[in-house]
C-alpha cells in the first residue's frame, strides 16, 4: 500500500478526531458485516490487518482455520456524514485474507477482485451503473404486513410528504460518500422510490451498493419508516429491480462502441450480450438469489421473464438503451433481472464471467426480440428460441450446480456453501403451508 | 509544492466587500483594473446579508467619509463566525489617529487619496503575503481550504471529508487554477503512473468531487469540451 496513502487516513482520523473506525465487509449472501477498532489500532490494522473469528459470518466457516484477516482498502476510507457531537466515525471496506496474507475464497470481495482481473488480463475495465429500486413502508409489526407510506404514482410531485424528502436526504448523504447519483425519482407503485447511480468500476460500485443499502436503510429507520429491498413484497405492485448498465472499457475506448452499427454496438458488445443471454440461466441463483425473487420475475410487470434482447423493450432481459447522440463513452447494456437483494460482489462476478465467456467464445447474439413478449404464446417464443428464465430458486439452483462457469467465477467455497445454503432455504419454504393453501383447500377439501 | 506563483490567481474568482456603496470611482477603477472581483456593500449588515457562501475574500473599507460606518464594518468582518481575513482600510491625512488601538481591525491601510499603483501593490501584498507567509502549507480557493500538513480539506469553513484519490486530484486542481488539463495530464499528474482504469478513472473522480462540493460549488471544477477539466475561473474570462 501506498505509504503517503496510509499517512493520508492516519492523519485523517487524527485531524478530524475520529471516535471509531468501522471495518466494513459482506458475508457470501450479500449482508453487511463491520467491526469496529480504535483510532489507536489504525495503524497497525492498515500495516498488518485484523484478524478475527469468520466462524459465525455467513459463508465464511471453515472447519479449521476459523481465523481471518480484514485488510483495510485505504482508497474507501470515509469519514461518515452522520457523526454525532461526541466524534466522528470512519468506515474503510476490507479484502479478507487467510492468516498468510493470500485472499479468503469465502469472501466476495476478494472474488469480484479475482474476476475483474481476468478481465483486466484481457485489457478490459468493467463499469456498471445500478437503478436501484425499493420501498418505502411502515415499520413492521409482528405480523409483518407490509404497509404503504405513500399512494405517489411515477414520477410525482408530492414533495412535502415524508418519502420524498427521505430521498434526498438519503441522496445528500450518499454525495458526500463518494456515490454520485445519477437520477432519482418515485416509481409505479406507490411508496416505491428509485435512485440511480453513475456508472464506476465495478469494485468501487459493489461497495457503493452495499453502503446504498446501508444508507437508505438507516436513514428511513431515524424518521421511523423501514426501507426494504425485498425484491417483491406486495402481490399485486410490481416488485423492486436491480437494474445494471454494464460497459467494458479497453483504455480509454468503449469497447461496446462502433459507430458503423446501426445500434452502434461493436462486435464485442454483440458477444457479451451473447453470453449474458446463453448463461442467463445459470447465472440467475445469483443474480436473483432468494425465494422471493422469482415473484418479481413473472408476466405483466416490468421485470423480464424471457431470455432475450431489444433495443427499447422493456419485456426483455438485455435492452440496448438508445445512447446520446456522439455519445460513444454511453453506449450500454442494460440486464434487466437482477434485484436488489443480491450480492453486488457475486452478481458482478458472474455476469462479467458469462459475458467474457461470449467475447472468448465468439458467441453469435440471437435476433432482437422487438415485440412485447408478455402477449406471445409459449409455442410462438420457443419457435423463435427465447426461453424463460428459472421460475424458482428452486429451478434456479438446478441451473447453477451443473454451469462449470459460475463455479469458476465463484470459486469452490462459495459455490459449494451457497448451493447449500439455497437448497435449505427452498426445503424450508417448500415444506411451509401458506396462508394461500389454507384458504384455498382447507375447507373445500 | 509552489504557491508563491497562484497567490494572485488564489484571489481572482474570490468576491472581495468593498464600502461604501457606491465606491468612488477611483477606487472601483483600480481593483477592476488589477482584475479582483468585488462587490459594494452599504453597511455591515449588507455585508452579512451580501456575504457569499463561501465568505468574503477580503474587505477594501474606505473610511474617509463615513468613518463610524466603516469601522463598524470592519469589526463585524472581523467577528464573523468564519473572520474575514485581508482587510485594507483607506484613511485620509487627519483620520491616522482612528488607526490607533484598532490594530486587530485590519491588516493593511492605505492613505486617500491614494495612488492607483500603491493600493494595488498593497491588495497584491496583503493577499500573498497571508498565503506565503503565515500558513505555508494550505492552497485556498474561494473559500476551498485544503491543508497539506494535515491533509485536511474544508469548504466555506465546513470540513470537506475525502477519500486519498479525491483529495490528490483537488489538491493538484487547486494548486493550478484557472488551468485547462486533460484527463491524461490528470491521471499521470495525480495517479502518478500508468493507472489502469484509464483516464476513465478522472471522470469517475471529477463527478464524485462536484457531489461532495455541492450543487452550488460544483461548477468550480469545469468541464472544458473535448479537453478536459478547469479548476476555477478561466484567466482569460476574470
Amino acid at each position: 500500500m501506498h505509504d503517503q496513502q496510509k499517512d493520508y487516513v492516519l492523519r485523517t482520523v487524527e485531524e478530524r478526531g475520529i471516535r471509531l473506525v468501522r471495518l466494513w465487509f459482506t458475508d457470501v449472501l450479500g449482508n453487511l458485516k463491520s467491526f469496529a477498532i480504535s483510532p489507536a489500532e489504525m495503524e497497525n490494522a492498515l500495516n498488518d490487518g485484523m484478524s478475527f473469528d469468520g466462524s459465525s459470518i455467513d459463508g465464511y466457516s471453515r472447519v479449521q482455520e476459523s481465523d481471518v484477516l480484514a485488510l483495510p482498502d485505504a482508497n474507501t476510507f470515509e469519514v461518515l456524514p452522520w457523526a454525532d457531537a461526541k466524534g466522528a466515525e470512519a468506515r474503510v471496506f476490507c479484502d479478507i485474507a487467510k492468516l498468510d496474507g493470500t485472499p479468503f475464497d469465502g469472501d466476495p470481495r476478494q472474488v469480484l477482485k479475482r474476476n475483474l482481473g481476468l478481465a483486466r488480463d484481457k485489457g478490459y475495465s468493467f463499469y456498471v451503473a445500478p437503478d436501484i429500486e425499493y420501498f418505502y413502508l411502515a415499520p413492521p409489526d409482528s405480523t409483518n404486513t407490509p404497509v404503504l407510506l405513500d399512494e405517489g404514482g411515477f414520477f410525482d410531485l408530492t414533495s412535502t410528504d415524508i418519502p420524498s424528502s427521505l430521498r434526498k436526504e438519503t441522496i445528500r448523504t450518499l454525495e458526500t460518500m463518494s456515490i454520485p447519483v445519477e437520477y432519482s425519482f418515485h416509481e409505479d407503485a406507490p411508496s416505491q422510490h428509485e435512485i440511480d447511480l453513475r456508472h464506476t468500476d465495478a469494485l468501487t460500485m459493489a461497495d457503493s451498493v452495499m453502503t446504498f443499502r446501508f444508507v437508505v436503510k438507516e436513514i428511513a429507520a431515524l424518521h421511523n419508516v423501514h426501507a426494504t429491498f425485498m425484491p417483491k413484497p406486495l402481490e399485486n405492485i410490481q416488485g423492486s429491480g436491480m437494474h445494471l448498465h454494464l460497459s467494458l472499457f479497453k483504455g480509454e475506448q468503449n469497447a461496446f462502441y462502433d459507430e458503423n452499427d446501426a445500434y452502434n454496438l461493436s462486435d464485442t458488445a454483440k458477444c457479451f450480450m451473447a453470453g449474458l443471454l446463453r448463461h442467463a440461466a445459470e447465472i440467475t441463483a445469483v443474480t436473483n438469489q432468494t425465494v422471493n425473487s422469482y415473484k418479481r420475475l413473472v408476466p405483466g410487470f416490468e421485470a423480464p421473464v424471457h431470455i432475450s434482447w431489444a433495443r427499447n423493450n422493456r419485456s426483455g432481459l438485455i435492452r440496448v438503451p438508445i445512447a446520446k447522440r456522439n455519445s460513444d463513452s454511453a453506449t450500454r447494456i442494460e440486464y434487466r433481472s437482477p434485484d436488489p437483494a443480491c450480492n453486488p460482489y457475486l452478481a458482478f462476478s458472474v455476469i462479467l464471467a458469462a459475458g467474457l465467456r461470449g467475447i472468448q467464445e465468439g458467441y453469435e447474439l440471437p435476433v432482437e426480440a422487438d415485440a412485447n413478449l408478455f402477449e406471445m404464446d409459449n409455442d410462438v417464443l420457443e419457435k423463435m428460441s427465447i426461453h424463460q428464465l428459472p421460475q424458482s430458486l428452486n429451478e434456479a439452483l438446478h441451473v447453477m450446480e451443473n454451469s462449470t462457469l459460475v463455479a469458476d467465477a465463484l470459486g469452490d467455497h462459495i459455490f459449494e456453501w451457497f448451493l447449500r445454503n439455497k437448497r435449505a432455504e427452498w426445503r424450508t419454504y417448500k415444506t411451509h403451508i401458506s396462508q394461500y393453501e389454507l384458504g384455498r383447500y382447507l375447507r373445500s377439501l | 509544492m509552489n504557491t508563491r506563483t497562484s497567490a494572485i490567481e488564489n484571489v481572482v474568482g474570490q468576491m472581495i466587500a468593498v464600502f461604501p456603496n457606491p465606491p468612488s470611482i477611483d477606487l472601483a477603477r483600480t481593483l477592476d483594473l488589477a482584475g479582483y472581483r468585488w462587490k459594494a456593500v452599504s453597511s455591515a449588515d449588507d455585508a452579512a446579508k451580501s456575504e457569499p457562501v463561501e465568505g468574503w475574500a477580503g474587505a477594501v473599507v474606505m473610511c474617509d467619509e463615513d468613518p463610524e460606518g466603516g469601522w463598524a464594518l470592519c469589526r463585524s468582518l472581523r467577528k464573523n463566525d468564519n473572520p474575514v481575513g485581508h482587510v485594507l482600510v483607506l484613511v485620509n491625512g487627519s483620520q491616522l489617529a482612528d488607526l490607533e488601538m484598532r490594530d486587530d481591525l485590519y491588516d493593511d491601510f492605505c492613505l486617500s487619496p491614494f495612488h492607483p499603483r500603491e493600493l494595488e501593490s498593497r491588495l497584491r501584498h496583503m493577499f500573498f503575503t497571508e498565503i506565503r507567509g503565515t500558513r505555508e502549507s494550505l492552497v485556498e480557493y474561494s473559500g476551498l481550504i485544503l491543508n497539506l500538513e494535515t491533509y485536511q480539506a474544508s469548504f466555506g469553513g465546513q470540513p470537506l471529508d475525502l477519500t486519498y484519490m479525491e483529495y490528490e486530484l483537488l489538491k493538484f486542481l487547486a494548486q493550478n487554477p484557472g488551468k485547462v488539463f486533460s484527463r491524461e495530464t490528470l491521471l499521470s499528474r495525480v495517479w502518478g503512473y500508468e493507472y489502469f482504469g484509464g483516464a476513465r478513472t478522472v471522470d469517475v473522480h471529477i463527478r464524485r468531487l462536484r457531489a461532495k462540493l455541492g450543487e452550488e460549488h460544483a461548477n468550480l471544477i469545469q468541464t472544458v469540451r473535448s479537453v478536459g477539466y478547469r479548476f476555477g475561473q478561466s484567466k482569460w474570462s476574470a
